[in-house]
């Protein structure tokens, strides 16, 4: 196969077995790659990917339906790990827009920053932004669990179905805006709250809930009660004149 | 979609790489608008000469002889050097008006790109390879410059329709988004005595920034007024004689990334755009926020 740089590789000091795979996208298409991706069995035996020079390039590792590991050596542009469905993707580099957007399960993990609606409309999974986000983060999200270190930007949780939004910084203005049921946990400041989203009462199973998202997102020294909850205040599921101003 | 690019450098040892740097970046971005793409280049100021860049569909028919014919006409010394459709008219400071009215007499179909003391500007129908290499532009030395590839979504797949717009001397702008409210715009800066070459949303953003500039305002200034006199979605990208600006509206749904070493300061639509710049992987790269101008100056 073309796509297996394995001398590359080897030269990097990777170990190159039957297991791991080095795919280096300085040399050979990322349709190559992602086709790759989409050619494994539930069985596989290569379990392990590495994704080097992947230089902004959109779509890296799209559409993966098998529990494998990939490491991406850098940053990259649109889409990445989109529709993941059960690998481990971890971005060592930032990420452009959309990053995991309709994952449905695994975890995705953004060693820098992550750009525009980060994890939108995701279903579920676990999406570790290590860095900061930028707005939209969790979009129409639908039960994915987002972790962010730092901060996010303006309209994040916009229309947020379902799932949990962890802010370990701040949060821009009009957060949660037209929220229905998400949770959304932050830690810093908040710029402003959106439509229909209100502060809410962190009770016991909150605290246990996001202990177990910091414990699963690798955040230490961080205490759950440290974190104030918002969410939904339900007051626009129904149509009614008098609140026709916060639509 | 729309690609920008933008280069301000810091580091004058770059400067002779300034035209390939910027092409690359360019040419990175080629699939983010496939119809037009244009590039503007602020080289270094040559002494008493000021510079018009035109555009001529038949240039073998509009450039030939136009150095005397204008020489003659405006009493000052003249040269041309042309570059396919475009030529870069010299000429001296005091005369660069009336030589542009002049051109406009003398050549009615010829099309003004832009004027100034260091501006050239280039653009026409076609990928930013195309382009780039019909211009020569890689080979193009400089302080700063801006660069576009198309996707049209307001007025004509034209040259003129392509940007970068320029509105003033040594002043041009690139656009990803689109106005809602150029027209009125448009109408206002009319009655202060301001001319459209198009229909064009972009050109109407380059105007108003001329028009605040012209009223005192420095590029920053000029910048903080679009966020609250122009409407809709908008990255700006925009160069002066020797600044460099940015701004995105307070949405902010345009894709923007930016990155800042001891070198440069450089902007792209997309991260790709600048994963070739030296030191890029050690440079400071964030994403700007909305609503917020950042610009620098030599």
């Amino acid at each position: 196969m073309p796509a297996i740089n394995v001398s590359k590789a080897l030269d990097q000091g990777h170990v190159q077995d039957q297991a791991s795979r080095a795919f280096d996208l300085a040399e050979a298409p990322l349709r190559e790659l992602n086709q790759a991706l989409h050619n494994l069995t539930p069985g596989s035996n290569q379990t392990a990917w590495e994704v080097l020079n992947p230089k902004g390039s959109h779509s890296v590792a799209v559409g993966v339906d098998q529990p494998i590991t990939i490491d991406v050596r850098g940053s990259v542009g649109y889409y990445c790990g989109g529709m993941n469905d059960g690998s481990t993707i971890t971005v060592h580099g930032s990420a452009g827009p959309g990053v995991g957007e309709n994952m449905m399960s695994g975890s995705i993990i953004v060693k820098g920053d992550a750009s525009q609606y980060a994890g939108a409309t995701g279903r579920g999974g676990l999406l570790v932004i290590e860095g900061n986000a930028s707005s939209r983060c969790g979009i129409s999200m639908k039960g994915i669990d987002i972790v962010v270190h730092g901060n996010i930007g303006h309209m994040s949780a916009f229309m947020a179905q379902s799932g949990n939004l962890v802010v370990l910084g701040d949060a821009g203005d009009a957060l949660g805006d037209s929220i229905y049921e998400a949770r959304l946990f932050v830690r810093g400041k908040v710029g402003s709250l959106g439509a229909d989203c209100i502060a809410k009462e962190m009770r016991p199973e909150h605290l246990e809930l996001l202990q177990g998202l910091l414990d699963r997102a690798g955040v230490t020294g961080v205490k759950a009660a440290e974190f104030k909850r918002y969410g939904s205040a339900r007051t626009l599921y129904n149509f009614n004149i008098d609140n026709a101003d916060a639509y | 979609m729309c690609g920008i690019v933008g280069l301000f450098l810091k580091d004058k040892s770059l400067e002779p790489q300034l035209g390939s740097m910027l092409s690359q970046m360019l040419i990175s971005l080629s699939d983010r608008g496939p119809d037009s793409a244009g590039i503007a280049i602020y080289g270094a100021p040559s002494g008493h000469e000021a510079k018009i860049t035109i555009q001529s569909a038949k240039p073998e028919r509009d450039f030939v002889g136009l150095d005397a014919e204008l020489a003659k006409a405006i009493g000052a010394p003249v040269s041309i050097a042309v570059k396919s459709t475009h030529a870069v008219v010299r000429t001296t400071h005091d005369k660069i008006d009336e030589a542009r009215e002049t051109i406009r007499a003398l050549r009615p179909d010829i099309r003004i790109m832009g004027a100034g003391d260091v501006v050239e500007i280039y653009k026409e129908v076609g990928l930013p390879e195309a382009v780039v290499d019909r211009f020569d532009v890689r080979s193009m030395t400089g302080t700063h410059g801006i660069g576009h590839t198309r996707m049209a979504t307001e007025s004509a797949v034209t040259t003129m329709g392509a940007h970068p717009f320029s509105t003033g001397a040594d002043q041009c702008l690139v656009h990803n988004g689109s106005l809602s409210n150029h027209n009125n715009v448009r109408r206002e800066l009319i009655r202060e005595g301001m001319t459209f070459e198009t229909e064009n949303d972009t050109e109407v953003a380059a105007a108003y920034l001329s028009s605040q500039m012209a009223h005192g305002k420095n590029l920053g200034e000029a910048l903080e007024g679009t966020l609250s006199d122009l409407d809709g979605f908008f990255t700006f990208v925009v160069g002066t004689k020797n600044g460099f600006g940015v701004v995105r509206d307070p949405i902010a749904c345009k894709p923007a990334v930016m990155a800042e070493t001891d070198q440069y300061v450089a902007f792209g639509s997309e991260y790709r755009a600048l994963t070739k710049l030296p030191g890029i992987d050690s440079a400071r790269v964030w994403e700007p926020e909305p609503a917020t101008v950042y610009f620098w100056e030599h």
